[in-house]
């Protein structure tokens, strides 16, 4: 659907991340994790494209704030990378966006009896908090990997261990938790049955996710990111290259429709 | 006052209002309908279609630039076949008139991806890309030279009995005599600007941005190019005109009516907003109720110089 939202708050979290939380319709609380809105940050034709964001939160205000009725926000973390998100920092209490949202398809839960590994590095940690939430609404075993550059990277992870999420935090640099990468925290806690992966984060990063998850065979979902100008499938702008994808018989994914979560075994990563 | 009359008739395709969405930026029409009222605006034109499939180019295709954007898709599409069994059933059930793009790789495919449409009664008309600058092969190649484009006319005229439209290429030095090429060769109307070729550079990688290097750029930054040329054409061919270009809002398509258009497509604003071309219609209607006017029909070639 598309509709007007008004922001609600657009928090600094470390130098370059911001939270921000916007309303919106009752019918969002239908979006699944790993699904994704596009916004226009502003009314002017520069920057004249959407951005894509996954959702970091989906959920109702409590009563007392709503006044007795229900209201409905979702919520964005993201990196100021550009001219977009440069905009999108300077938003206050009270703008307005207009949104497209839910697009897209969301990250398969599995059997609840699997215990859920989230991979995720520097902002895309965003997706998995709230498939975080989902899981542990289900009563699912559910542990985070985060991992970034530097402690500024590695972003909320009060709020994962206050669900519950048991978290194991790695940097390139040691300044926050284990000195290395995600990936090598996480094949530790590899074993060949009874688990699944869920990752989001830098390309590199979901490659190496998605070949340790080939070599132990364990199923794994990936969140990826690409440029994209519409997010409904009819720019063609953001497709990857599916696992059989050749010159003569070229099969060509979109990331805004037939992802942006993908099974790590549909996608050519080499 | 009474409603205005919104109707426009181009090449005997009749519209319920002058805006049509592009080729390319509209899907096949189904990616949009959870967004706007598809029998509410005046014609759909669907992606570009090959007689093969066809993958289209590497990645990254798309990239944002002041103004507008830069694509590089490369004519991705599903083929003839495919679209006339899967998509247009959908299309055809839709009260709004299907103009369907096609380009060939070689001068003999435009003929025989037209022939494979000409009998079906889904398809209001055929749009000819003859303009595309992201392919080696076709698009473009007939789009520079007035002979080779006059000799796709002939051909596409000879295969089909649908109204036809050609989508002219403003990367020509006289886009005038491109136009007469394909008037005299037959066609029925005449569509442009398809996009202008550019180029965006990543400086501190020193490399393009674009996989294919170039790409063709759209969006508002192109209007005061697109609306030239509509200008300098409907001024030199007797044939009716859609006007493309950097169209975002209702006054935008009204300016190229006034150029001389009979309609206009919508593109990059529909990646913007799902729902532009129907709301460019109602902003183009609500301009008419508030100055007076009754027929948008009347405002064609009606630019004062």
């Amino acid at each position: 659907m598309q509709f007007k939202s008004m922001v609600v708050s657009n928090v600094e979290l470390s130098p370059g991340y911001f939270r921000m939380r916007m309303t919106a319709p009752l019918d969002l609380l239908g979006a699944l994790p790993g699904q994704f809105l596009m916004l226009k940050v502003s009314d002017a034709i520069d920057p004249l494209l959407r951005r894509p964001f996954g959702f970091f939160d989906v959920g109702t205000f409590s009563a007392e704030y709503a006044g007795g009725g229900t209201q409905c926000y979702c919520e964005i973390l993201y990196k100021v990378v550009g001219k977009g998100t440069r905009k999108l920092a300077a938003l206050h209490h009270g703008d307005l966006l207009d949104l497209l949202a839910p697009l897209g398809k969301g990250f398969d839960p599995g059997p609840g009896c699997e215990e859920k590994l989230l991979v995720g590095g520097g902002v895309g940690l965003a997706p998995l908090y709230y498939l975080a939430k989902v899981l542990v609404a289900r009563g699912d075993k559910v542990r985070l990997f985060a991992g970034g550059r530097n402690r500024d990277d590695i972003l909320c992870i009060t709020e994962f261990e206050r669900l519950g999420v048991e978290s194991y935090v790695s940097t390139d640099d040691g300044t926050l938790g284990e000195s290395g990468l995600v990936t090598q925290v996480l094949e530790r806690h590899l074993r060949a049955s009874g688990m699944r992966i869920f990752a989001c984060g830098p390309t590199p990063m979901l490659k190496a996710v998605a070949v340790m998850a080939k070599k132990h065979a364990v199923p794994c979902q990936v969140s990826m990111e690409a440029y994209m100008a519409c997010g409904v499938g009819a720019c063609l702008g953001c497709v990857m290259k599916g696992a059989n994808h050749s010159e003569e018989t070229p099969d060509y994914r979109c990331v805004c429709k037939d992802g942006p979560v993908f099974d790590s075994f549909e996608l050519q990563w080499s | 006052m009474q409603k205005p009359d919104m109707t426009v008739e181009v090449a005997g395709i009749k519209m319920r209002n002058p805006v049509m969405t592009a080729s390319g930026t509209f899907g096949y029409g189904a990616e949009f309908a959870d967004y706007l009222n598809l029998e509410s605006i005046g014609a759909m034109i669907t992606k570009g279609l090959s007689l093969k499939p066809k993958a289209g180019n590497p990645t990254p295709r798309i990239v944002e630039t002041p103004g507008g954007m830069l694509n590089a898709i490369g004519l991705q599409n599903v083929g003839v076949d495919a679209f006339i069994a899967q998509k247009l059933p959908y299309l055809a059930k839709v009260d709004t008139p299907v103009i369907v793009n096609v380009y060939g790789n070689t001068l003999e495919e435009y003929g025989e991806v037209a022939a494979r449409l000409d009998g079906l009664g889904g398809v209001a008309g055929i749009e000819v890309n003859i303009s595309c600058p992201n392919v080696k092969q076709g698009g473009i190649v007939f789009g520079t030279d007035p002979q080779a484009a006059a000799e796709v006319v002939r051909l596409v005229r000879k295969s089909t009995s649908k109204p036809l439209i050609v989508k002219l290429s403003p990367n020509v030095t006289d886009v005038v005599s491109m136009a007469r090429a394909c008037a005299d060769a037959g066609a029925d109307a005449l569509s442009l600007i398809n996009t202008l070729t550019g180029m965006a550079i990543d400086l501190d990688r020193r490399r393009p941005i674009l996989a294919n290097v170039t790409g063709g750029l759209s969006g508002p930054a192109i209007k005061p190019v697109a609306l030239r040329m509509v200008w300098q054409v409907a001024k030199s061919v007797q044939l009716p005109i859609i006007g493309i270009g950097g169209i975002m809002n209702g006054r935008d398509a009204l300016e190229f009516m006034l150029a001389g258009a009979s309609a206009v497509e919508v593109g990059t604003a529909s990646f913007l907003d799902p729902s532009a071309a129907q709301t460019i219609a109602r902003e183009m209607e609500q301009y008419l109720i508030d100055n007076g006017i009754a027929s948008v029909a009347s405002l064609i070639g009606a630019l004062e110089v």
